[in-house]
């Protein structure tokens, strides 16, 4: 009697978490590939076989490569600049400076806070006219920025919102990872005469190894997906920069509801996908490796 | 020597503040604005504090928009959101950390590895199945892709493998059912455990802006995000309305830091390590 109930609960919360991931994740990612082959609309009135049209005409479109380039560019610029600022910051927050609590609580503020909303609230810091920001440089003598409007300094904008929103989180991650280490570490090497550099450059950055990847994996697939910030701080502005700032979730939701181009949309999806999935896995991989050797 | 370290540390305090107000000043920004009258707001030369504080804005805020309707519907959708993912996520934590059956390691990980569809990529062939099932624009598909979180599963089952067997033998000794044994015994073990998970998943799905964006229409649907980004197009330049809207939009989670600082960052470090 036991046996059968046991046998039936596991089967009945199997086959009801399959059913919700089915068709929340694991479907929704194949049907994504296959349309990826497919030209195809939103109403259904084209829906053709085309093989890999979708991924050749990526390769020679002049918006996803501008995507591409910004998405990058945004991944290659806040990635090391998120993790060496939140690095510093977690130094500090592992002396014994009174206050470090309070300086870890504020600076991780953004980290909750819908991107939607903080968005908009740099959107009118980075006014031309009227914002904070050029007010508090003209302090300073230095002559108002066209932040969102120029399109060589747009994305810039957007890079340094996303430091703005990440940093304080990141360094918090990196806190755990500092107090992980054991004090006789350290000690062996005030010991042995290594001043504050070398017993930072010897012993805590190696054995931070593996919190230091964590954060750079999960900065960089969280800078290729970033598409709320780049929405609201252009959207429905005039002379917006447009291309400027044009990331691949932007260019996707333009192809897939704008433009009416599912499948294509579906084929640039795949694409960005593969990316995550990469660094994703690696993550997952350095988790439970990591496991295995005895802790996080 | 002493002064030197005296000195240091001056140093130090000095950068920090200067990093800490520039991390705060955006909020303060947010809600000096807030409260200014529209002459103030267009000033070349603003001052923090408001000099005739108004609340014009807010009225403005939910006059002019159902802003009210919107926190409503955040609220309904995040609370639904976060029931759904502690539940589901501590049974099937449950069940494949504690019950052996063929395939429980394929079958785990098959769902773990949903973890790596990033959420910008899966809503847009989901709003098609959500399109087919006559959900678009309605509440259930807007909660749709929040009932379940992969990592949640994950940390689940990592948390509830660390409780000994013992405990649900002796359990079953007694006559218990299994789901008696995963409400009576599991779940207030692995009560701290759901309380993390719980904090993360609603403050992610009050975030939420892309799949609102696409699953609904109508107004009354709305959540705060999606209503601030409407808000905006429809006041592009009326900063103080919008700044209105941001504040309310952003109160509820100054609110719930201010109350459970240290569990909101530890929940957060968890998913971040784990997930």
């Amino acid at each position: 009697m036991g046996k059968v109930n046991r046998t039936l609960f596991v089967f009945s919360v199997v086959f009801f978490l399959y059913f919700l991931f089915g068709i929340l994740r694991l479907a929704p990612i194949l049907q994504m590939f296959r349309i990826s082959f497919y030209d195809f609309d939103l109403i259904g009135l084209r829906k053709e076989f085309i093989g890999f049209r979708n991924y050749i005409e990526l390769f020679h479109d002049t918006n996803f490569h501008i995507a591409l380039r910004n998405t990058l560019l945004v991944v290659a610029i806040s990635v090391p600049t998120t993790v060496i600022l939140a690095f510093i910051l977690a130094l500090f927050y592992n002396t014994k400076l009174r206050l470090r609590s309070f300086y870890q609580l504020i600076y991780f503020i953004p980290a909750i806070m819908p991107t939607a909303a903080v968005s908009l609230i740099w959107r009118w810091m980075y006014d031309p006219g009227y914002g904070l920001l050029n007010y508090v440089l003209s302090w300073f003598g230095i002559r108002p920025v066209p932040w969102l409007v120029d399109e060589r300094i747009a994305l810039y904008s957007v890079i340094i919102l996303w430091v703005w929103k990440w940093v304080g989180y990141y360094a918090i991650l990196f806190l755990v990872g500092l107090q992980n280490i054991p004090e006789m570490y350290k000690d062996a090497a005030k010991v042995d005469g290594a001043n504050w550099w070398q017993s930072l450059r010897y012993v805590t950055l190696p054995l931070l190894k593996p919190v230091t990847l964590f954060v750079l994996i999960i900065a960089s697939t969280w800078a290729f997906r970033i598409f709320v910030p780049v929405y609201i701080l252009t959207l429905g502005s005039q002379g917006a920069p447009g291309n400027a700032v044009r990331v691949i979730v932007y260019d996707m939701y333009e192809n897939y509801f704008v433009y009416d181009r599912v499948g294509y949309a579906c084929a640039e999806g795949f694409v960005l996908f593969l990316i995550v999935a990469l660094f994703t896995f690696l993550q997952l991989k350095l988790t439970r490796g990591s496991e295995a050797e005895g802790g996080t | 020597m002493n002064f030197i370290e005296r000195f240091k540390k001056l140093v130090l305090y000095l950068l920090l503040t200067l990093g800490a107000a520039f991390i705060v000043l955006p909020f303060i920004w947010m809600l000096s604005t807030a409260f200014k009258p529209p002459q103030e707001v267009l000033s070349l030369k603003p001052h923090l504090i408001p000099a005739h504080p108004t609340l014009d804005n807010f009225i403005t805020v939910f006059t002019k928009a159902p802003f009210g309707r919107f926190i409503l519907n955040s609220t309904i959708i995040a609370v639904l959101s976060t029931i759904s993912i502690v539940l589901t996520s501590s049974l099937g934590g449950f069940v494949f950390a504690k019950y052996r059956f063929i395939g429980r390691n394929f079958l785990f990980w098959t769902l773990i590895s949903t973890i790596m569809i990033p959420p910008q990529v899966f809503v847009f062939p989901l709003y098609l199945f959500m399109r087919d099932l006559g959900l678009v624009d309605t509440y259930l598909g807007i909660l749709a892709p929040s009932l379940i979180m992969g990592f949640g599963l994950f940390l689940m089952r990592q948390t509830i493998s660390t409780i000994p067997d013992e405990l649900l033998d002796s359990a079953r000794i007694d006559g218990c059912s299994e789901f008696r044994i995963y409400w009576n015994i599991i779940v207030p073990v692995i009560k701290n455990a759901m309380g993390a998970l719980g904090i993360y998943a609603f403050i992610t799905s009050w975030g939420y802006l892309l799949w609102p964006l696409i699953i609904t229409n109508s107004e009354e649907l709305f959540t705060v995000p999606l209503g601030l980004a409407v808000f905006q197009k429809r006041f592009t330049v009326e900063y103080g309305p919008m700044m209105a809207a941001c504040t309310i939009a952003t109160l509820p989670l100054f609110l719930a830091f201010a109350i459970f600082r240290r569990r909101i960052v530890e929940s957060f470090v968890l998913s971040g390590l784990k997930g």
